[in-house]
């Protein structure tokens, strides 16, 4: 085995170049291997030091967060947690704080685990990546054209996740994450759910819905957005969209949960992320993050 | 292939030579010689593995120890002053946090770590902060009141 340290993206890219697997926090590479699932690389480069990777700017044209940006620090955030709320909700509730302050959004991202808890609300708020590669590649990808399968993304062995990058919300925006957990820490979605909604008035102008731990991959539900958009966003509208996010989910039975159970949970989860949604986009306070609230 | 490194634990620094794949558990362990750090579950789940990497808690267990050099390792041996104990330590005596004590180097630590960055926890704050060390002695009562009982008093809210 071998493994080296990057200081700079480009001694990163040469790294994964030569065959190298990047590390930054390895709270999914090194517990993966402890865990049996797949052993560590042969190569490894550890970007944790690479500082261009660092840190979150927020700008006119929205957020830009780079790759070895903590869940800790999207958490915490201002920026975040007011006007992308849903990506707070989801990193503030990642593995335990040793987790939050170690794991990376990069990570969490290219891991591309169905059940991470960052990929809904990326994808709901239209979120970029933008993926570099050695001699100048440079290539940005959706975020809902990121994932290929459990475990697996569109991404090229040798490109490097830099940075993600977030569109500003249209205004009376409300979003929310919320997934359905056993443990308060060290908890991975039995299952999830992400609700984006848009307020023109007391109309819902625009939803998007995501559901995760119910499908291959975290995905769009187009009908329970569908179901919706164009509402009031009372009851019956709500428990229509998230009867149409449970019946779009495909779970599977594992040790934490039975294909029946996800199901039935699916559309409570989705009920209530849409509800913290709505009430955020109204202007209700509903702390971060939104699966501690009970309804 | 074995690398050579240097780590700091509690402000020393120890020549080691490690694999890649050597987790900072394992090289603090068996490298280092500090034993305080447990090693419980070996995949993050349970927090007997607990350091400070920088002042932030880190499974170390699931932690490269290559990755560690240039940072600052506090393991539970580095929170006494000499056979001083920390006032946490002590918390810890008084109020029946240890049984076994195979937890509690990672519950120190942990509990540590919430004080530095919130130094008036609530009850519920130290139980979420806490929750991803596990003990299978004590009942976490005992842990939780220790680590008030150095705690100013939360303002209510």
């Amino acid at each position: 085995m071998s493994f080296a340290t990057a200081t700079t993206v480009e001694d990163a890219l040469a790294a994964l170049a030569g065959g190298a697997r990047p590390v930054a926090g390895g709270t999914d590479l090194v517990v993966g291997a402890r865990q049996g699932k797949a052993p560590l690389p042969e190569s490894l480069v550890a970007i944790h030091r690479v500082a261009e990777l660092a840190g979150i700017t927020a700008a006119d044209e929205g957020l830009r967060l780079g790759a070895l940006t903590s869940h800790a620090e999207i958490a915490s955030h201002p920026d975040v947690v007011d006007s992308y709320t849903a990506l707070a909700d989801a990193s503030a509730i990642v593995g335990s704080h040793a987790t939050r302050v170690h794991g990376t959004l990069g990570g969490n991202l290219m891991n591309a685990s169905p059940a991470m808890e960052t990929g809904g609300p990326l994808m709901c708020l239209d979120a970029t990546v933008t993926l570099r590669s050695g001699g100048g590649g440079t290539r940005t990808v959706a975020v809902s054209d990121l994932f290929a399968g459990p475990g697996s993304t569109t991404a090229r062995d040798d490109e490097l996740l830099v940075y993600v990058e977030i569109p500003p919300p249209a205004p009376c925006t409300g979003s929310a994450y919320v997934r359905l957990e056993y443990r308060r820490q060290m908890e991975i979605a039995v299952v999830g759910a992400t609700a984006v909604v848009a307020l023109e008035g007391s109309t819902v102008s625009d939803a998007r819905i995501a559901i995760t731990a119910l499908a291959p991959t975290i995905r769009r539900a187009a009908e329970a957005e569908s179901a919706l958009a164009g509402s009031d966003g009372g009851e019956t509208a709500v428990a229509a969209a998230a009867r149409a996010a449970a019946a779009a989910s495909t779970p599977i039975s594992d040790v934490r949960a039975s294909e029946r159970y996800r199901r039935a949970m699916a559309e409570v989860i989705a009920r209530r992320a849409i509800g913290v949604a709505l009430a955020r986009a109204r202007g209700e306070a509903v702390p971060v993050p939104a699966s501690a609230v009970r309804p | 292939m074995k690398v050579a490194a240097t780590l700091r634990v509690n402000g020393i620094a120890y020549p080691v030579e490690v694999e890649p794949g050597t987790s900072l558990l394992a090289a603090v362990r068996d490298e280092v010689g500090l034993t305080g750090s447990k090693e419980g579950c070996d995949d993050s789940e349970c927090g007997a593995c607990m350091m400070l990497l920088d002042g932030r808690p880190v499974n170390s267990c699931s932690y490269l120890a290559l990755q560690a050099e240039g940072s600052e390792v506090t393991t539970v041996e580095g929170l006494a002053d000499g056979r001083d104990l920390s006032p946490l330590q002590t918390a810890f005596l008084e109020h029946g946090g240890v049984q076994c004590g195979f937890c509690t180097p990672g519950m120190l630590i942990s509990a540590t770590a919430l004080l530095e960055r919130n130094p008036s926890p609530s009850e519920d704050d130290v139980r979420i902060a806490l929750s991803g060390n596990l003990c299978r002695c004590t009942g976490y009562d005992g842990i939780v009141k220790a680590v008030l009982a150095v705690a100013p008093a939360a303002p209510p809210t």
